[in-house]
């Protein structure tokens, strides 16, 4: 087998389940229990300082 | 005195290179971007030896505060100025063309001045001029806001700002001259790309600086859609343009890929080029300024996590659907197409990620012109955003492809949601970053929201009307199997669609100049006397206490 067709065959088998996982894992990272609250913080962050810091 | 020497000597050896490859230039339009350059460099040396401090006399006259402020705001307000100056240009630029597409005339008969070489300038003068400086202004607000820092290499950042004016000037120029790698939204020549690359990296070196150097523990999630953005942008940039000059003192190149794989790298670059310069960056704007004007945080956290990793892992596919009934392999365009319909479900739910965070406040929509723009944005995002999908489909695009369809299509993407996001941070931006109290006028923003969206709501609705004719006409066989319409024929029948798009264009630029108007009074100091927006009814005829009639 070519280089090409050994890169072909890992990319379309082992590579895309990497990826796939990877993906997964990252979109439900922030639903782990005890998230919630970290989340609410981040997202309230930008309002801290009313002034802009100005 | 060492460093204006060693400034002075760098400036020196620039303009000397830039007269020498000037000089030697092997084609006029080498020798005039060569001669821009030494004009450049002349201006460093100037501002460097004279050592008057012109940073001053513009603050003088741009009336900016000497910065009180804890945060690097000045490049920013250079930024905020480009945009509106840049808008003005684009759009200019393309009512123009599309005058000329209805009146042929207006070719002038100069190579300079034809479609073919105005339209690249307008599509650039929008989407990296424009919307580039926006991009730019506003992640370097965001990232010192949401970091609490001030930011990283302050000379670099300025260094960015001039730089992409620079690369900006010699694109345009390039366009008008006819040097072009013949590359949609890609078509710089070597050199000029080579010096994005050089801004570029500069710009990602400050943005990341400034998060390395951050007083905040988490990076607030916009940052995380600058960052794809500015990455990706990179790396689309560096391999769209491979190529090798033909030689170094001309502007001729030849793409280091040929044939179908040079299509598929062209629009895997065209359409991440879309996807993360025009939706990623743009929704890092949407992720901080729309809970901002709204004064509440956005309605799910988390939501924006998983329309930031879908985005990410799926935009890079879609690009082969730009090459349907092509060259390319089937599967490759069938890869393409079913990305590009997944593609849909994350775009729905960014936009409906920040059309809650409006939830229990929706009465602002009416009460704040500013609020509306980013709802009217965000609901043009949707809507190009299904419309994408849909066209992506081969069928559809069978009938869509190469017609003005996909010309509509484009336009609700920019005009309504790059543009109206952009009017928006501008609106938010001014009156902050120049200290006063408020905008000159938010009855003006209210005139500029109609003129802008009633102009869109013509481009768009006569570009779809227009598309679909084309495509019909396009493809009718006669009894006898021969093609009922010359292409002729389908241009004649455009021929009023096309000033109803002039005419859409024309109120999207009116809204504009409106924006022009308010900015530059805003920045003035000025404040137009007017009756609030809205108001709680009062009627002093009612407003007594009730008197007790004795009874008869």
């Amino acid at each position: 087998m070519s280089l090409y067709d050994t890169l072909r065959h890992f990319a379309d088998s082992y590579a895309l389940l990497a990826m796939f996982a990877a993906f997964v894992v990252l979109c439900a990272w922030p639903f782990r229990p005890g998230a919630r609250h970290r989340s609410d913080e981040a997202a309230t962050m930008i309002f801290k300082d009313e002034t802009d810091g100005e | 005195m060492e460093r204006v020497l060693a400034r002075t000597g760098i400036w020196f050896a620039i303009l000397l290179l830039a007269f020498v490859a000037a000089a030697f230039a092997r084609d006029g339009g080498y020798a005039i971007h060569m001669g821009i350059i030494a004009i450049a460099a002349l201006i460093g040396l100037w501002v460097t030896i004279s050592r008057q401090d012109y940073g001053a006399i513009a603050r003088g006259i741009l009336r900016m505060p000497a910065d009180p402020s804890r945060y690097d705001d000045e490049v920013i307000r250079w930024g905020v100025i480009a945009t509106v100056f840049w808008g003005m240009a684009g759009f200019l630029a393309g009512l123009y063309i599309a005058l000329q597409l209805a009146y042929p005339v207006l070719n002038l008969g100069f190579e300079y001045t034809t479609f073919g070489r105005l339209r690249p300038l307008h599509t650039s003068a929008v989407i990296f001029a424009f919307g580039g400086n926006a991009l730019i202004a506003s992640s370097f607000y965001v990232v010192q806001r949401t970091c609490r820092a001030r930011l990283a290499f302050p000379g670099l950042a300025r260094f960015v700002f001039w730089g992409y004016q620079l690369f900006i000037v010699l694109a345009a120029t390039g366009y008008l001259l006819g040097i072009t790698q013949s590359r949609e939204y890609a078509e710089p020549e070597w050199y000029v790309d080579l010096w994005l690359t050089i801004v570029w990296v500069a710009y990602i070196a400050v943005f990341v600086g400034t998060i390395v150097k951050r007083a905040e523990p988490h990076i607030y999630v916009a940052n995380w859609f600058y960052l794809a953005f500015m990455l990706t942008i990179a790396m689309l940039h560096i391999v769209n343009n491979l190529a090798i000059p033909v030689s170094l003192l001309g502007t001729k190149s030849y793409s280091a890929f040929s044939g179908v794989q040079d299509a598929l790298t062209q629009w895997w670059y065209g359409h991440n080029a879309v996807g993360f310069f025009l939706t990623a960056g743009f929704l890092a704007m949407m992720y901080y300024f729309v809970p901002k004007q709204a004064e509440r945080p956005v309605y799910s956290y988390r939501l924006s996590i998983i329309h930031f990793w879908s985005l990410i892992f799926l935009y890079i596919w879609a690009g082969p659907h730009h090459l349907h009934y092509t060259a390319l392999p089937d599967w490759a365009q069938t890869l393409g197409m079913v990305f590009s319909v997944m593609l849909w479900m994350p775009s729905w739910g960014g936009m409906i990620n920040g059309l809650m965070t409006l939830n229990g406040a929706w009465d602002k929509i009416r009460t704040d012109p500013i609020i509306r723009m980013f709802v009217i944005s965000l609901a043009f995002y949707g809507m190009s955003t299904f419309e994408g999908p849909m066209m992506s489909v081969k069928s559809v695009n069978s009938l869509s492809h190469y017609t003005d369809w996909t010309i509509g299509h484009v336009h609700s993407g920019a005009l309504g949601w790059n543009g109206m996001i952009t009017f928006g941070v501008i609106y938010y931006l001014t009156p902050r970053l120049w200290n006063r109290e408020r905008l000159f006028s938010l009855r003006m923003v209210n005139w500029h929201f109609w003129l802008a969206t009633i102009g869109i709501v013509f481009y768009a609705a006569s570009m779809w009307v227009a598309g679909v004719t084309q495509g019909l006409m396009w493809r009718e066989y006669g009894a006898d199997g021969y093609l009922v319409n010359s292409f002729a024929e389908t241009v004649a029948a455009l021929h009023p669609m096309y000033l109803l798009r002039a005419f859409g264009g024309l109120l999207y630029l009116s809204g504009a100049v409106v924006m022009v108007v308010n900015v530059w009074r805003t920045i003035a100091g000025h404040l137009r006397d007017e009756a609030p927006m809205s108001d709680a009814a009062y009627d002093p005829a009612k407003d007594r206490p009730i008197v007790a009639v004795p009874a008869e």
